[in-house]
């Protein structure tokens, strides 16, 4: 009898251990959030917040901090990414989940799971080995000459370090993130829909355009939301080969300095001079919370779609 | 009609083909480029030796401290992680079931599997301010286990997902309470998939950069107390790749092919264990 009070004791014991630290970990992002705030809101109060999203000038040392800047520089690496990544995701996806052959699949998948463990210090070397050249030889070339007569391709910068090599680095980081997810809920939409396509003499593709992903239309957003916020926060391989340049990119070849660039390549100096450190974390702040609510939307509409097991 | 809706098909099959050989041709890509870069600057002293006096113009001496400086921190945080993430599967598979519960500690991880490394390395660098630490292999630690912390519950959470729920039904009618059947039944079921989990984010925290640039620091030294700096891999590879010296640029590559070899030799193995481990399961 004794022994079962024990075994039952040790239950709820373990049920509330396991519960509060789940409550904990949960909460962690919360915490982090909160924290963050913390240690950034000198710079809050100091500054309107109008300020510091729209003004361009960042000169620590005078005290001006805009970040207008850093988030354009941000926002333009990141859409080069998806204007690349998201129809070369799409069609991956559709193919592996509507076309491909077991075999090939299992070959295929397997390759794509590893690639998305690759470091982004790794993506970062590739992009200066590979990427960077090419787009300096891009630019030198007559191509690159005529091209520069359109809006976004003008030339102020031969370099290479630029928004196009960050943009095409970038793209390739995201292809194992959205294809994953895109794959799978399509993969998802039910075998029945397809037949009843079928049946009305569709031929393959007009039922994927015209049913399957139009059922799975919101979590390919989703799946695309998720692969963009990942590319928002992505700072190791960005910094590598974007120029930073505190600047308002205004063609493909110019150089940028994305915040998550700002935060690493000034954290750590920036204790002696005032509003310098909060600066730097709101920048962090502004970040995660970006971040935050593209991957709490995205992941709303995945989890009804998929309703988890 | 009948023509154009056949060459719809075959031009949109060519465009997934074309896509699906840019995905796959982009990592051999990359992993060539390693390759052919990162070999003829590697030697044995590389691996052997720490740098020396004059390393950061190109003299003698290897990236000993940086390689076991990543596996150090990577194996504590990996540790960590394990600590919170093993009670967290726990709960979600033998007490929360699919409780409203269960589908917010999901979501939580999900998100804190979204938030950038960056924003990890700076929050691990206040937490150090606020214990009085500085650049140390222990703030590294703390700063890379947040990042393996979600990872490694998603693994854990999706593995033991995997077992049949007779299994769990036939230890509870024996009688045995919901802990005992977690510990005995389910986690022995899904071992493969637990270590394949913590394999993953393993790897994951190895090559993580941004996380430990400010909170684990760097230095020469073969790492030698949880409160000293520490190097790792792919800080060598960026701060290497940083300096205007052509040879020792070269040891960023050799750096960034050791990396590249250690990550996707856990994942393979990862993997590979995963299938082994799960022959004598029972289904």
């Amino acid at each position: 009898m004794k022994r079962v009070a024990l075994r039952r004791a040790t239950d709820q014991t373990a049920r509330y251990v396991t519960a509060a630290v789940s409550a904990a970990t949960s909460l962690l992002v919360v915490f982090i959030a909160l924290v963050l705030l913390a240690r950034s809101w000198p710079i809050f109060v100091a500054r309107p917040l109008g300020e510091l999203l729209f003004s361009t000038t960042w000169k620590p040392l005078q005290s001006a901090f805009g970040y207008y800047p850093f988030i354009m520089g941000t926002l333009w690496v990141t859409c080069v990414a998806m204007v690349i990544a998201i129809p070369i995701c799409l069609l991956t996806s559709i193919y592996l989940a509507e076309y491909a052959s077991r075999r090939v699949y299992a070959i295929v998948k397997p390759l794509i799971d590893v690639s998305a463990g690759i470091p982004s210090v790794i993506f970062g070397i590739w992009g200066v080995i590979i990427v960077v050249p090419l787009v300096q030889k891009l630019a030198a070339s007559s191509l690159g000459r005529s091209l520069s007569r359109l809006p976004l391709f003008e030339m102020h910068n031969p370099t290479g370090y630029s928004v196009l090599a960050g943009g095409v680095v970038l793209a390739i980081m995201v292809f194992p993130v959205i294809i994953s997810v895109a794959e799978e809920v399509i993969r998802a939409v039910p075998t029945g829909l397809r037949e009843a396509s079928w049946a009305l003499g569709a031929t393959r593709w007009q039922t994927i355009k015209y049913v399957v992903l139009r059922h799975a239309a919101p979590g390919v957003l989703a799946a695309i939301v998720l692969g963009f916020s990942r590319a928002f926060g992505e700072t190791m391989a960005v910094i590598m080969v974007v120029g930073n340049v505190p600047q308002v990119p205004r063609s493909l070849f110019d150089a940028a300095y994305p915040l998550t660039a700002l935060i690493a390549n000034n954290y750590g100096e920036m204790m002696s001079i005032p509003l310098y450190d909060a600066a730097l974390l709101g920048a962090a702040l502004l970040l995660l919370v970006i971040v935050l609510l593209f991957n709490l939307g995205a992941r709303l509409v995945l989890m009804r779609m998929t309703r988890y097991r | 009609m009948k023509k154009l809706r056949r060459l719809e098909e075959h031009v949109f099959r060519f465009l997934m083909w074309l896509s699906l050989l840019i995905v796959l041709g982009s990592l051999v890509l990359i992993v060539g480029t390693m390759l052919w870069r990162g070999l003829p600057s590697l030697s044995l002293a590389m691996l052997t030796q720490v740098p020396k006096g004059g390393y950061y113009l190109g003299e003698e001496g290897g990236i000993l401290n940086a390689i076991v400086g990543s596996l150090c921190l990577a194996g504590g945080a990996t540790a960590l992680a394990l600590l919170f993430s093993l009670p967290v599967a726990i709960y979600l598979h033998g007490y929360a079931g699919r409780s409203r519960t269960a589908h917010l500690i999901r979501l939580a991880m999900d998100v804190l599997w979204g938030v950038p490394s960056i924003v990890y390395g700076a929050f691990g660098f206040i937490i150090m301010l606020w214990l009085g630490l500085r650049a140390s292999l222990l703030g590294g630690i703390i700063a890379l286990a947040c990042l393996e912390l979600p990872i490694m519950v998603r693994g854990m959470d999706e593995a033991l997902g995997t077992v049949p729920s007779a299994l769990r039904e036939a230890s509870y009618a024996l009688g045995a309470t919901r802990f005992e059947t977690t510990l005995k039944v389910l986690l022995r079921q899904a071992v493969a998939g637990l270590l394949t989990a913590v394999l993953l984010a393993f790897g994951r925290g190895i090559g993580d950069a941004a996380s430990v640039l400010f909170t684990a620091g760097y230095t020469d030294r073969l790492p030698d107390s949880l409160f000293r700096p520490v190097a790792s891999l792919p800080l060598a590879v960026f701060f290497q790749l940083a300096t205007p010296f052509p040879a020792v640029q070269q040891r960023a590559y050799a750096a960034g092919l050791v990396l590249t070899v250690i990550v996707l030799a856990i994942s393979v193995m990862a993997r590979w264990l995963s299938r082994r481990l799960t022959r004598h399961v029972v289904r």
